[in-house]
């Protein structure tokens, strides 16, 4: 018996555990399947991290050094190259390792943190044939940042997630040729700075309404055929374009984990592939909470520590039987508006909302509302898609509100 | 001339507006903080980037590291072929200097390594 | 000099070596590609069919039924997965009613047991997520499915096992008569053998004309398919067909043994036996007709798509004969070959028992292999146990699929060994999961290349010129 599970050393379950420690929990297990904390951002050796939480511009590896070095001071048990296989709904947790073989544990609460993978080529339908030199970007990004191998000479990267930027800067640097970034969407989905000093820098093109519609060669890829969409994303058969290439790098979308999420009967949201959370972070299942890229996916790993610091935090009163739940509002979203992360508010108290939009709009009225009255309005000159907006509502907005409706105008 | 830059400083990406006339700048719009200023002036006369990157240990991993100041950004190529060449001995720790004095900065480790 | 050459390790080659190696036979397999099951028995839709479907009297049916019926004790013995899961060919209107009652009279002089038309109640009872439309089928309960793949490499190990041999990037180039058999020779080896049995699949007429056959000739048909995530793999139970056309049985949805949902495939007649790119058109192909046999398709559950190449014969049957003494063509086994496969094996050693060549059993006979899935299907006990005598069992490599290093290990140790990162998918499913090997790749290069002592930029996909890696990022003199 455990008084918390946390499931996943990176950024998020480090952050989670650290904040629980504090709140005074102090029997907790960190259950990492690398051999190593810090999950993707021991990969992610480029800078840009920290400046929201340290006020200082970090690589991966030292952001999380910095979580880590408490960690270890803390004395938190971390089990590494541990593997959880199964969660119960009544908080049993399955994991094996090399040393203990498989083992079941029994927590009070557990915190879900297992992060997100890419989306492959076969979720894409990219037709043609299926040779050597197809990579996801983070794979791309753990052979070239951790192993010292390059994957391609010749590349051509499809999506303008921020991975996929990333690596078109890290590749350029370690000597292959980046010959583009195509991008479905008429928007790129990485962050205004990665392109700039990413691809302007090197001048490699960003092309966007543009897809890969086949792959060619028999053995190792021998080039791509690109087109432009239309409106509905359909490529154009008149615009059809070879591009010889060695390597495919893709980098468009990630997808929350939640595998295990969904063996303990925790709801998921069919628009984030995250769990159904309420401003503790708590999922459908008492005393599981989740937080991190599992629970949406994040623009930076500095709302990630945020965010896990809320569960940490709301774990260690569910812990004390200390969470109140004293009211019970749905957030309903008008479509322009993706989703919310909560999805629910459980109790009178301030609450940041934080909120996807589905396309980029200009000089808006984010508008909250009862139903019935308008509870908060907030005006952005720009949303977009690839970054994550955030309202903070008041105690006192919440009094006698059974639901609130979060809706964009374009002004 | 009115040049326009997005601020690479933070993830917000500002979009810059710099009024130039010749090389110099008569007034910056759009940065949202000081260090946006300050990155819009440095792009101006003499853009600057951190470099990251790795270098071979004497165990054959290999190690994380950053320039621990932004260098001339035409030197970057020039600073990985420095980096290429280096060796790291083990151990190293987080912050250690790897390489002196390269363009203006060291080269540092990002990573513990035993 | 060799016993037995057999040309090609697909599934029938792999299992025409196992039922041999029961004899005392000198026995080698020989293969062009980098490894074993890398023709059509790698992307097919993974059925054991009843046998209603081929003509009655024709060798597809009789060596079909019994296929069938042998199938479930021979993956038994060699550690394959099977279910026996129930096939139903469903039909919407008049015209599909007919062909299923042809069907199932056929089947009945075929000799398959069990046939039964369902009625719309009966159907939608038995598949509840099939489209309201379909409102009748042809049920099977004696279709099955089976991994392809899995089957070959075990038949081929089980063989190995037991004395057979097989050699690898050996692309056959000529066939020379000798006063004691033949020599079968690439570019860079040479072998002789007493007997030759040619199961090239696709190059079956291409071997045959080098031994002067030309009586017969080769076709590939492509056939596309789609994979969906083990979330889907309970939308069906049993292998749905639609009504059969002459290009074959249709597009099917099945559930595969591994707990994943296939769609497919396409059919289209075509020239290059090597091309086996998927196209735009294929595969939204797939997708539009899966819509009309389910009430609803899973949509964004797609994880990988795929093209097979059927072998398809001039002469509509399998052709097994002999057009020399010591000479045996095994060509023309599309479907139902994989069906077919153990009683194929059984009738080319009848073939070659009256052919004159002294055979006699071998008194240490193997007849099994360990399954390869024996980790996975272990007890919670059993796998603490293998975990303490071999910690690599405790450590998932495949976290989508969730395989152990351990397994990895054995399937680069065992026979056939793995040697690229497709052999390795095959045998044990790492990479095979949702994320397509997104995360364990790197890992899975680094065990191939310390297992075979090799670099990591000789590490391949599948043999040849498929490196994965390109070089390293260090000590790079351009740049």
């Amino acid at each position: 018996m455990k008084d918390l599970v946390i499931i996943g050393g990176g950024p998020a379950g480090m952050s989670a555990a650290l904040s629980a420690f504090d709140c005074g929990i102090k029997d907790i297990l960190i259950l990492e399947r690398d051999s190593h904390l810090g999950g993707v951002l021991q990969q992610c050796i480029h800078n840009g991290f920290g400046l929201q939480k340290f006020g200082e511009e970090l690589t991966g590896p030292e952001y999380a050094f910095r979580y880590e070095e408490k960690i270890i001071k803390s004395g938190i048990e971390v089990k590494l190259n541990t593997m959880v296989l199964d969660i119960t709904e009544d908080k049993t947790v399955t994991a094996t390792n090399p040393h203990d073989g498989i083992f079941q544990i029994k927590a009070k609460a557990v915190i879900l943190a297992m992060g997100c993978r890419e989306r492959p080529r076969g979720a894409l339908n990219i037709a043609g044939s299926r040779p050597a030199g197809i990579f996801t970007a983070g794979t791309a990004q753990k052979l070239v940042n951790t192993k010292g191998l390059l994957p391609g000479k010749s590349v051509v990267i499809l999506g303008s997630g921020d991975i996929g930027l990333i690596m078109a800067k890290r590749l350029t640097l370690e000597g292959a040729k980046v010959k583009g970034v195509f991008e479905l969407m008429p928007y790129s989905g990485g962050l205004a700075r990665n392109i700039q000093q990413c691809l302007n820098d090197f001048n490699i093109p960003l092309r966007l309404s543009h897809t890969v519609v086949e792959v060619h060669g028999k053995e190792r890829v021998e080039g791509i055929t690109v087109a432009e969409v239309d409106e509905k994303r359909v490529p154009i058969e008149s615009t059809k374009e070879f591009i010889p290439c060695d390597t495919l790098l893709l980098s468009v979308g990630l997808i929350p984990e939640n595998e295990l999420s969904k063996s303990a009967n925790v709801k998921i949201s069919p628009v984030t592939n995250g769990a159904l959370v309420d401003q503790n972070r708590q999922t459908s299942v008492s005393g599981i909470f989740a937080c991190g890229n599992v629970l949406h996916v994040h623009d930076l790993v500095d709302f990630v520590s945020d965010e896990a610091e809320i569960a940490g935090k709301s774990a260690a009163k569910y812990i004390n039987n200390d969470l109140s739940d004293s009211t019970e509002i749905n957030i309903f979203t008008d479509g322009k508006i993706r989703y919310t992360v909560p999805q629910r508010i459980t109790d009178l108290t301030d609450v940041k909302v934080y909120f996807r939009v589905n396309n980029i709009y200009k000089n808006v009225n984010i508008k909250v509302t009862d139903g019935i009255n308008t509870l908060l309005t907030k005006k952005r000159p720009k949303v977009s898609p690839g970054e994550m907006e955030s309202v903070t509502l008041k105690n006192d907005h919440l009094k006698n509100v059974k639901e609130l409706h979060f809706s964009l105008e374009v002004v | 001339m009115e040049k326009i830059l997005t601020c690479i400083v933070c993830p917000l990406g500002c979009e810059l507006c710099i009024d130039l006339e010749g090389k110099e700048i008569i007034e910056i719009k759009g940065n949202t903080c000081n260090r946006g200023k300050i990155y819009a002036e440095n792009e101006c006369i003499s853009p600057k980037r951190t470099v990251t990157s790795t270098v071979k240990c004497t165990d054959g991993s290999l190690l994380s590291v950053k320039t621990d100041q932004p260098i001339p950004k035409e030197k970057v190529f020039d600073c990985m072929k420095i980096i290429n060449q280096t060796t790291a001995t083990l151990p190293v720790n987080i912050g250690d200097v790897i390489v002196k004095d390269v363009f203006g900065s060291n080269i540092v480790a990002t990573q513990n390594k035993n | 000099m060799y016993d037995v050459v057999i040309i090609g390790a697909g599934v029938i080659g792999g299992m025409i070596a196992r039922a041999l190696s029961r004899y005392d036979l000198k026995i080698c397999v020989l293969e062009k590609e980098n490894d074993v099951a890398m023709g059509s028995t790698k992307a097919n839709s993974a059925i054991i069919h009843a046998g209603f479907d081929a003509p009655v009297g024709s060798l597809k049916a009789k060596l079909n039924v019994q296929g069938s019926q042998m199938m479930e004790s021979v993956c038994k013995e060699l550690g394959v997965k099977y279910i026996r899961n129930g096939s139903l060919v469903v039909g919407f209107n008049d015209t599909d009613l007919k062909t299923i009652l042809d069907l199932y009279n056929r089947g009945k002089k075929n000799g398959v047991n069990g046939l039964k038309i369902l009625n719309s109640e009966e159907l939608h009872e038995l598949e509840p997520a099939l489209s309201r439309s379909a409102h009748f089928a042809l049920y099977a309960p004696t279709g099955a499915i089976v991994c392809p793949y899995g089957l070959a490499v075990a038949a081929i190990g089980n063989a190995m096992d037991n004395g057979a041999e097989l050699k690898c990037n050996y692309n056959v180039k000529s066939i020379t008569k000798t006063d004691l058999g033949f020599e079968v020779s690439s570019y860079t080896e040479k072998v002789s053998t007493k007997y030759i049995i040619n199961c090239a699949g696709l190059f079956a007429d291409e071997v045959s004309a080098l031994a002067n056959d030309s009586s017969f000739t080769i076709r590939p048909r492509k056939g596309e398919y789609i994979l969906l995530d083990k979330e889907c793999g309970k939308t069906v139970t049993h292998t749905i067909f639609g009504p059969p056309s002459s290009m074959g049985k249709g597009i099917l949805v099945s559930p595969t043994v591994d707990g994943n949902l296939l769609l497919g495939p396409t059919s289209v007649d075509f020239n290059e036996k090597d091309n086996k790119d998927t196209t735009q058109v294929g595969l939204s192909s797939i997708q539009s007709k899966a819509c009309e046999y389910l009430a609803t398709v899973p949509t964004g559950k797609n994880i990988t798509s795929f093209c097979g190449l059927r072998a398809v014969g001039s002469t509509g049957d399998f052709i097994i004969e002999s057009p020399q003494k010591g000479f045996i063509n095994v060509a023309g086994i599309e479907s139902p070959g994989l069906s077919a496969s153990p009683a194929i094996a059984e009738y080319v050693v009848d073939m070659l028992k009256d052919s004159g060549i002294v055979m006699h059993k071998k008194k240490k006979y193997i007849s099994t292999r360990p399954s390869a899935t024996r980790f996975r299907d272990a007890s919670l006990e059993e796998k603490n146990k293998m975990i303490s005598d071999n910690p690599a069992y405790g450590k998932i490599v495949c976290r989508c699929e969730k395989i152990t290093e351990g397994e990895i290990l054995d399937a680069l140790r065992t026979n056939p060994k793995a040697t690229d990162l497709d052999g390795i998918k095959r045998r044990t499913r790492a990479q095979m999961g949702r994320c397509q090997g997104g995360f364990c790749t790197p890992y899975i290069i680094e065990l191939i290349a310390r297992e075979n002592g090799i670099s990591f930029e000789s590490v391949t996909k599948f043999g040849a010129n498929s490196a994965v890696i390109t070089g390293k990022t260090k000590g790079n003199p351009n740049l």
